[in-house]
């Protein structure tokens, strides 16, 4: 595959972008090299703020409202791409150069039909007719292995699943066979199922169709997948490129060595409690639904004090509606769920202040969970005040004791609004505001999903850390499985709103598994470049689609 | 049955309902009116017989809610009673007005219309530019402008100075369609001059709300241009907000319009409700309030059921 012998597609200079902030113009990428021949795919690596949608974009010319290329140079195939006009550059845009965002579902245009949206670019540049372009647009649906091909294209996007969707918008950049793919986290926002699927069809249409492509993502595992090389970036910053086997077995900077360690956090898997022990949760025989929609089924697990519950399973498969019920959001229809041995009443209205104190949550976005117009003090202190009854001196005591807790310097951040944080500090503000209310168990739904591997680290830990100081009892609900080996104790898998399989963490990880938890377990990249490859022969490459939907 | 339907049906019962709820706020508003309808009516001369026999007649003696639930079912059958003044059966004073006010208002909302929503697309295209920062301007000197304001200017300028068009919109005998069209066209203007800023400015506000989305940027990185980002991905996706405001200011063409007429001697429903009100006429009043009130809520029906026809997730269901 590394293709030494063809020719340069894009070279990329000492490129330096611009952001516009507090009336100034901020440098943001500092000088980036790069190249890619004909056919070949570079893996962009880093944290977020690392620059690399913003590098990306510039491949194509283009610069976000509030950024400019300030400097370096970009060729396309001969062409400076820095000095040409905006309306010759547009010309480039879908037709040579074409984009597949993160998000397919914001990403598709609501009003039109997919494959209206598809056949734009086509239509557009003269390429081909319309009826010429639609039957184009099915065949790729069809080499993307979309169920349908023929008819998917008439619906909305939303009348289509996340994962397909993410493969129609591989299939619109294909449309006029470019040179050149911007892949800018296309399979972030899927389940580990979905993506292998999307990973698949997008690696097989690159090859088919012998594109040059820039694969963007945070997430090492993907790109060991996809990329011929890979280059790692760090604010801006080029840190090293190799090629991908070397950059995976010898990795020569200190920061790519400890990306590649993010993995390695493991806790040991407490011993289980006793039979006669009272857990701290007992979820029983619970079933749930939204209106006429069933959602849950005889849903039972228990949490005891100082354990974690790992709850795991792909969206829509019941985990975040189970915490729901736990907090009296969504009574249940039937079951119950007891609290210490005793039964607590299905609405949160119901309940007592001190049943609501002892159950807490911390949610996935502590952008949105964190109200913007509040001082960190209030935040933290309110529920200290409102369960605990603190005032004046105690309660900022208390506050700053649980500023201490989460690792954040009191005096620094006790006045702070949480827009001045970053994104791990925000959700060490949501673990202290749960913290606030002296719980006994803690609901932590998806709550590292959306920060960076090394950030989402340091807050594993600090939760690990918190549970053996607090004996807390933890429900971890989330999609990922690296996560759940990391720190889970004991393993629920639900799928379609069941429990499909329950066990300690040790015995979950052992063969054998329940089919869905085998598909869950071979579904999560591995760092080995051959992983896909090998996953894809074992189930079959030509049903992978139906592989995912045992 | 579609949804669709569903929703149009839910909201036509709840339009009813509001309807109804406002005939009892417009009964007891007009109860509410300072002094006596009779000694209004017959003047200061009036003996306390001719009161009492007015007063009879006119059903006064009766308690409110009596008198509510005859004017209720009256009005359902189209019926309001007749006027205090002239004696004339009330829907006949009003029908022939009501057609004039609904002429002048269709007048100008099919010139602001197309006008405001073409001008709202070109500025959010010129966004940040000259012609944005003036048009701007212009639109908030229109809508701060009191309607007599532009009106007295436009009669200024069109009639007085360059006698281009009458002063005067008095309707008389048979004119032509083409006549009508000149001798009304400086109310018509007033008007357009009026909604015309408020309908661009949201037009604009919509469409450069949805221009930060990723399916637009999406669109510019396929190559559309600029005035395609535009027309073809954002537009469609602001029809929502646009048909609202166009509802309201519609409704406005409709139900505001008293200075106008008053400017331009227009015989429209606006000056028949002010005569009526300072003469105490109350079946006109409350048919006028009652009918303005069906107006708005009608307006805003369509406007629901416009936003939802542009959406595509209520259109295609999954």
């Amino acid at each position: 595959m590394p293709s030494k012998k063809k020719e340069v597609l894009l070279r990329i200079e000492d490129l330096r972008i611009e952001g516009f902030s507090n009336e100034t113009w901020i440098e943001i990428v500092h000088g980036v090299n790069l190249t890619l021949h004909r056919g070949e795919v570079l893996g962009l690596i880093g944290e977020s703020g690392a620059g690399k949608s913003t590098i990306g974009l510039a491949a194509m010319g283009f610069a976000r409202d509030g950024c400019r290329i300030s400097g370096g140079s970009v060729e396309f195939d001969g062409m400076e791409l820095t000095t040409t006009p905006q309306s010759a550059l547009r010309a480039l845009r879908g037709s040579r150069i074409a984009y597949v965002a993160q998000s397919a579902a914001a990403s598709f245009n609501p009003a039109h039909k997919i494959i209206d949206q598809h056949t734009e670019a086509p239509l557009h540049y003269r390429i081909k007719k319309r009826l010429e372009a639609q039957e184009d647009a099915m065949e790729l649906y069809e080499r993307l292995r979309l169920p349908n091909p023929g008819e998917i294209g008439f619906r909305y996007p939303h009348q289509v699943s996340g994962g397909q969707l993410q493969r129609a918008m591989t299939a619109m950049a294909m449309a006029c066979r470019p040179d050149l793919i911007i892949f800018d986290e296309p399979t972030t926002a899927l389940d580990v199922t979905t993506q292998i699927e999307v990973l698949a069809a997008i690696r097989d249409i690159v090859e088919q169709f012998d594109t040059a492509a820039i694969y963007i993502t945070h997430d090492l595992a993907v790109v060991a997948q996809m990329a011929d090389k890979i280059k790692v970036l760090l604010k801006g910053h080029e840190v090293e490129e190799a090629a991908t086997e070397s950059m995976l077995d010898s990795p020569k900077e200190d920061y790519t060595k400890s990306l590649w360690a993010v993995r390695s956090f493991r806790r040991e898997q407490k011993s289980p409690p006793g039979d006669d022990a009272v857990p701290v949760i007992s979820v029983q025989g619970i079933d749930a639904a939204y209106g006429d929609a069933k959602v849950l089924e005889d849903v039972s697990f228990a949490v005891h004090a100082g354990m974690t519950v790992a709850v795991v399973g792909e969206s829509g498969s019941g985990k975040s509606t189970a915490a729901r019920c736990i907090t009296g959001l969504l009574p249940p229809l039937t079951g119950q769920i007891l609290f210490n041995g005793t039964p607590l009443p299905p609405r949160y209205r119901d309940r007592t202040k001190e049943q609501l104190r002892q159950a807490q949550m911390i949610y996935q976005m502590a952008d949105t969970a964190l109200n913007p117009k509040v001082r960190i003090s209030d935040i933290i202190g309110r529920p200290a005040e409102f369960y605990g009854g603190l005032k004046g001196a105690k309660l900022k005591n208390r506050v700053d004791e649980l500023l201490d807790l989460i690792e954040l310097e009191p005096s620094k951040f006790y006045h702070r609004y949480p827009p001045e944080l970053s994104g791990g500090q925000k959700q060490r503000i949501g673990i202290a505001r749960a913290l606030a209310a002296e719980p006994a168990f803690i609901i932590c739904d998806e709550v590292t999903s959306a920060l960076d591997q090394l950030v989402a680290e340091g807050i594993l830990k600090l939760l690990d850390r918190l549970q053996d100081e607090l004996n807390l009892a933890y429900m971890f609900i989330t999609h990922d499985l690296a996560t759940v080996r990391a720190i889970a104790d004991h393993v629920v898998v639900m799928q379609k709103g069941r429990v499909v399989e329950q066990g300690p963490k040790t015995e979950m990880f052992t063969p054998p598994h329940h089919p869905y938890t085998d598909l869950l377990l071979s579904s999560v990249p591995e760092m080995d470049p051959n992983w896909l490859t090998t996953l894809l022969e074992e189930r079959g490459v030509d049903n992978i689609g139906e592989a995912a939907k045992v | 049955m579609s949804p669709v339907i569903i929703i149009v049906l839910k909201r036509l019962g709840l339009g009813l309902l509001t309807l109804f709820a406002i005939s009892i706020l417009i009964f007891f508003a007009v109860e509410m009116l300072p002094g006596d309808i009779a000694q209004a009516v017959l003047g200061q001369g009036a003996t306390e017989e001719n009161l009492a026999a007015l007063r009879e007649k006119l059903g006064l003696d009766q308690p409110a809610p009596v008198r509510y639930l005859q004017w209720l079912s009256g009005a359902l059958v189209g019926d309001f009673g007749t006027s205090l003044v002239s004696g004339e059966r009330v829907s006949e004073a009003i029908s022939g007005r009501f057609t004039n006010t609904l002429f002048l208002a269709a007048y100008a909302a099919v010139i602001a219309v197309p006008v405001a929503i073409i001008l709202g697309i070109i500025v959010a295209l010129l966004r940040e530019t000259l012609f944005d920062r003036v048009s701007n301007i212009l639109a908030l000197t229109a809508i701060s402008s009191p309607e007599f304001f532009l009106g007295y200017i436009l009669i200024l300028v069109f009639a007085v100075n360059m006698g281009a068009f009458p002063a005067i919109a008095r309707l008389s005998g048979d004119l032509s369609f083409l006549e009508l069209l000149h001798r009304t066209f400086l109310p018509a203007l007033t008007m357009v001059l009026v909604v015309v800023a408020h309908m661009m400015r949201m037009t604009r506000a919509a469409i450069i709300n949805l221009l930060a989305s990723p399916y637009i940027e999406m669109a510019r990185l396929k190559g559309a241009p600029p005035w395609k980002v535009i027309v073809h991905h954002a537009l469609p996706n602001a029809w929502a907000p646009i048909i609202n405001v166009v509802a309201l200011n519609l409704a406005y063409l409709v139900t505001g319009v008293v200075l106008v007429e008053v400017v331009f001697v227009y015989p429209g429903i606006g000056q028949l409700l002010v005569d009526a009100v300072s003469k105490r006429d109350f079946p006109i009043v409350q048919a006028c309030c009652l009918i303005f009130a069906a107006t708005f809520i009608l307006l805003n029906l369509a406007a629901d059921v416009g936003a939802i026809l542009t959406n595509p997730r209520l259109r295609h269901p999954k």
